[in-house]
């Protein structure tokens, strides 16, 4: 039975109807092609857009006010629902920031780990984007093939930290826990099936009309207009600038593994998804890399997970265990948390989609005085004010897709 | 008696410190130290007034004055390379000194260095948009109006962007309290059913360690299938979770899990 | 005329089955929900997981639907804020009897990890819910069981009778 209530049409200050023949449309913010809440105000001219207003904020639940309120440890697992495609490169995000912070060394085996984590986080990103974008366009099989590679990798994350989406599986000074005996096995496996299933996805669109149709000349970024909006990551890279924060700006061993920065100066959607393309092939060859680094590890015996900090991170577990002031230095490190120095940091790390910065402003408390999240999709989601107008609706739906933003990161 | 809160911050405090501990300091260390921020330091000083300036975390700080805020920005993009402006927003010293900090996090990819611009500007006092060199500041300054309340020159759109157009309050102010205002925890019950059903509805359960195990009209009874409602005080009647009535149903046949397949290999 | 004398009330007979009509109505509603996708966050993407390769929800005859008038089951995956509450309302009126809401995850139960000003504390404070699925996010298995609870809890219902008010206003 139909209840009633107070929700009144919400459009009460735009006029619907003009005399001028504009057209004002409303998308989302429940759209299943919005990628989340997006919600665009379009005005049209017969089907083109003149004017387009991105309104966001419907997935905004306070995360920097949250991480006011926390000790830093407690806020690792919020930091996972952020850009929960890629859970792992939001917590390692943030784990650098406070590193830095500290001024921590993290042991090498757990680098290694680390990167291991960011790169399958990439690629099971790289690999959800490519199934939303090409259900978006239509291309349901595409989407089928893609997610069941995904599942494959949050396996292989699973096996490591027992979550599938919200990983938290980084801490602060190192990793938690040692690879299972598995995981480099289960990889290979998967890396070495991949090249295959690239080239199936790219033998499925690459020259398909309706794809090339949709994604050519479509949503051009010139070079400025990408700079002048803050665009990085792949929407960069597809806009003619060749900027990886991995590469410009080394963070972990990155500076050791040889891979290269897939760019386009097309700046049209089609070159972002040859750019993403790419860089599936990219991390592929760094995780094949990291394995034999990690290897490498096992030979030198370098078994240390975490940093060696008592001031800042808890001792090992069997440490915590067997010895008294471990046990001690944990317990406050849990109820009362670190208290980093005075000061703060900004630390950019190059998240699959793009620039992922943290900026920290202590002021010597267990408690952040001020954390900015950077996200990279709140500028992608942006640019759609000055890249929409001129084009046609099918448009927005494929423009959309390929700027790859996430909600979480974009509210926050 | 009872103890007394500050109102100007209302932000989770440890409930502990030690008398005698002493902050540590994250190091800074001169400009003059790395060549490439000391030129681009000196060509800001030859036009503004520079109040302070120092590196820290590989990352150059520079604060200016408020009122010159567009045109540092405007000398680092066109002259210093900083090309793009990654992010912009403020810091709460309400409390400390009736300022905020509001800062510009710039990075030049010729030279592959970042800086960060600040400045204070008091409580009321409005900043100038940068909105006319970066698009990027058109969103993230108006984040910083929703999040902070603070007032923005010659913005072409300056409203709210997280947070409803019809929001009261500042969320990120130290002296707003994390769980919301009155205004906030009513928010959806008044816009959606109207001011007369906050009594139906009730306030919100905001106590995070609240069970109850007799609470049959809350989401309180995990693996429990219970009438709403019902009272359980003397005890409830034992419910199966198996997912099929005995007997099957209509045109379904029960599943057995001895006649079922079970794939344990996950790569068939 | 019948050549054969067939026991019309006797399996294997016909192609026949003689029913209630609370039982037939009730086997097309629980066999055929179709599911309004009401994404909003984490939840979302273990959603579309669920109905993508391995879990494959169309075996339960869920299928995803992006329209409210022609679906029965609202699956509210991720967290509610209270910006958005307006919207989830507007579509939950827009559903056609008979509706079925299950709420995914801990954020639209409860608000969960989320105790902030933004968020909704539980989408039940707008909308009535059906079943609760705790997780953070629920895996696919824990949506693919919810769906079963809710088919077994329509096939316990009066399919003719108009369904009795939800609670909330």
């Amino acid at each position: 039975m139909q209840q009633t209530n107070r929700l009144r049409p919400f459009f009460e200050n735009i006029t619907f109807e003009r005399d001028d023949n504009e057209l004002v449309l409303n998308f989302g913010p429940q759209h299943p092609s919005a990628h989340g809440q997006l919600r665009l105000m379009l005005h049209l001219q017969q089907e083109q857009i003149v004017k387009a207003h991105p309104d966001v904020g419907y997935l905004h639940r306070g995360m920097e006010k949250m991480a006011e309120n926390m000790i830093y440890n407690e806020f690792m697992p919020t930091t996972d629902r952020m850009d929960y495609i890629a859970s792992s490169s939001n917590n390692y995000g943030f784990a650098l920031a406070v590193e830095k912070l500290i001024g921590l060394e993290v042991p090498r085996r757990a680098k290694v780990i680390r990167m291991m984590l960011l790169e399958v986080n990439r690629l099971m990103s790289h690999l959800f984007w490519l199934a939303t974008t090409a259900l978006d366009i239509g291309a349901m099989t595409v989407f089928l093939y893609a997610f069941r590679e995904r599942e494959y990798l949050m396996d292989l994350v699973e096996d490591y930290c027992g979550a599938r989406l919200t990983h938290a599986a980084i801490r602060i000074g190192g990793v938690p826990l040692d690879i299972p005996d598995n995981f480099l096995g289960d990889l290979k496996k998967f890396l070495d099936k991949l090249p295959q299933n690239i080239k199936d996805y790219e033998d499925l669109l690459d020259q398909n009309r309706i794809w090339k149709m949709r994604m050519e000349n479509v949503g051009v970024i010139p070079t400025e207009m990408a700079l002048s909006w803050g665009c990085t990551g792949p929407m960069l890279r597809a806009s003619g600038v060749q900027w990886d924060i991995r590469k410009e700006e080394p963070y972990e061993l990155y500076d050791e593994v040889d891979f290269d920065i897939p760019w386009s100066d097309k700046g049209d959607n089609y070159a972002r998804y040859k750019v993403y393309m790419a860089e599936m092939r990219e991390s592929a060859k760094i995780l094949y890399q990291t394995i034999d680094m990690y290897e490498e590890t096992v030979k030198n015996n370098q078994t240390e997970l975490m940093a060696h900090a008592p001031q800042y991170i808890s001792a090992p577990k069997l440490d915590i265990m067997t010895q008294n002031y471990a046990l001690m230095q944990h317990f406050v490190l849990v109820t009362q948390g670190m208290r980093p120095p005075v000061g703060e940091v900004y630390v950019p790390t190059e998240s699959p989609k793009g620039e992922l910065g943290y900026f920290i402003h202590s002021q010597g408390g267990a408690y952040p005085y001020r954390l900015k999240l950077r996200a990279p999709s709140f500028w992608h989601t942006g640019i759609l004010t000055d890249l929409l107008p001129g084009h046609y609706i099918p448009d927005v739906v494929s423009i959309i897709g390929t700027t790859n933003i996430v909600f979480g990161e974009v509210d926050r | 008696m009872r103890r007394y809160a500050p109102k100007d911050n209302v932000q989770a405090k440890p409930y502990y410190t030690d008398r005698f501990w002493v902050a540590p300091q994250v190091p800074r260390s001169a400009v003059g130290d790395d060549e490439v921020f000391a030129a681009d330091l000196a060509a800001i000083k030859a036009k503004f007034e520079v109040a302070e300036a120092y590196i820290q975390v590989e990352q150059m700080v520079v604060y200016i004055k408020p009122e010159d805020n567009y045109g540092v920005l405007e000398l680092l993009r066109d002259e210093l390379g900083y090309t793009q402006l990654s992010e912009v927003s403020a810091i709460d010293w309400l409390a400390d000194k009736g300022q905020f900090e509001v800062f510009y996090q710039m990075l030049s990819m010729t030279k592959r260095k970042r800086l960060r611009v600040k400045m204070f500007i008091g409580e009321t006092e409005a900043v100038n948009s940068v909105e006319k060199l970066f698009r990027s500041a058109d969103w993230s300054e108006r984040e910083m109006y929703d999040m902070f309340g603070i007032k923005l020159n010659n913005h072409p759109y300056p409203k709210r962007i997280l947070m409803p157009d019809d929001w009261e309050g500042w969320p990120l102010r130290k002296t707003y309290p994390l769980q919301g205002d009155e205004f906030a925890a009513w928010y959806e019950v008044d816009k959606i059913f109207g001011k007369e059903a906050r009594d139906i509805i009730g306030p919100e359960l905001r106590d995070p360690a609240e069970v109850n195990r007799y609470d049959t009209k809350r989401f309180a009874r995990l693996g429990h299938e219970v009438p709403y409602g019902a009272d359980l005080s003397e005890g409830e009647t034992k419910t199966d979770l198996d997912y099929q009535e005995e007997g099957g149903v209509f045109l379904i046949e029960k599943l057995h899990e001895e006649k079922s397949v079970v794939i344990d290999d996950r790569d068939r | 005329m019948a050549q054969h004398q067939v026991n019309f009330t006797q399996d294997g007979g016909l192609p026949v089955a003689l029913t209630t009509v609370d039982k037939v109505v009730n086997w097309g509603r629980s066999n055929s929900l179709w599911a309004l996708t009401y994404g909003l966050a984490c939840c979302g993407i273990e959603m579309m997981a669920s109905g993508a390769s391995r879990y494959d929800f169309d075996r339960f005859g869920t299928i995803f639907r992006a329209s409210p008038r022609q679906s029965e089951v609202m699956i509210v995956a991720g967290t509610l804020t209270k910006k958005h509450a307006e919207f989830i309302r507007r579509l939950y009126d827009q559903m056609t009897e008979p509706k079925w809401v299950i709420s995914m995850g801990s954020c639209a139960n409860t608000g969960g990890m989320f105790n902030t000003y933004a968020t909704v504390q539980g989408c039940d404070r707008v909308i009535p819910v059906d079943l609760y699925l705790p997780g953070c996010a629920p895996r696919p298995e824990t949506l693919q069981y919810a769906v079963m609870m809710l088919q077994k809890k329509i096939r316990r219902e009066k399919a003719i009778k108009a369904q009795k008010p939800k609670r909330l206003m």
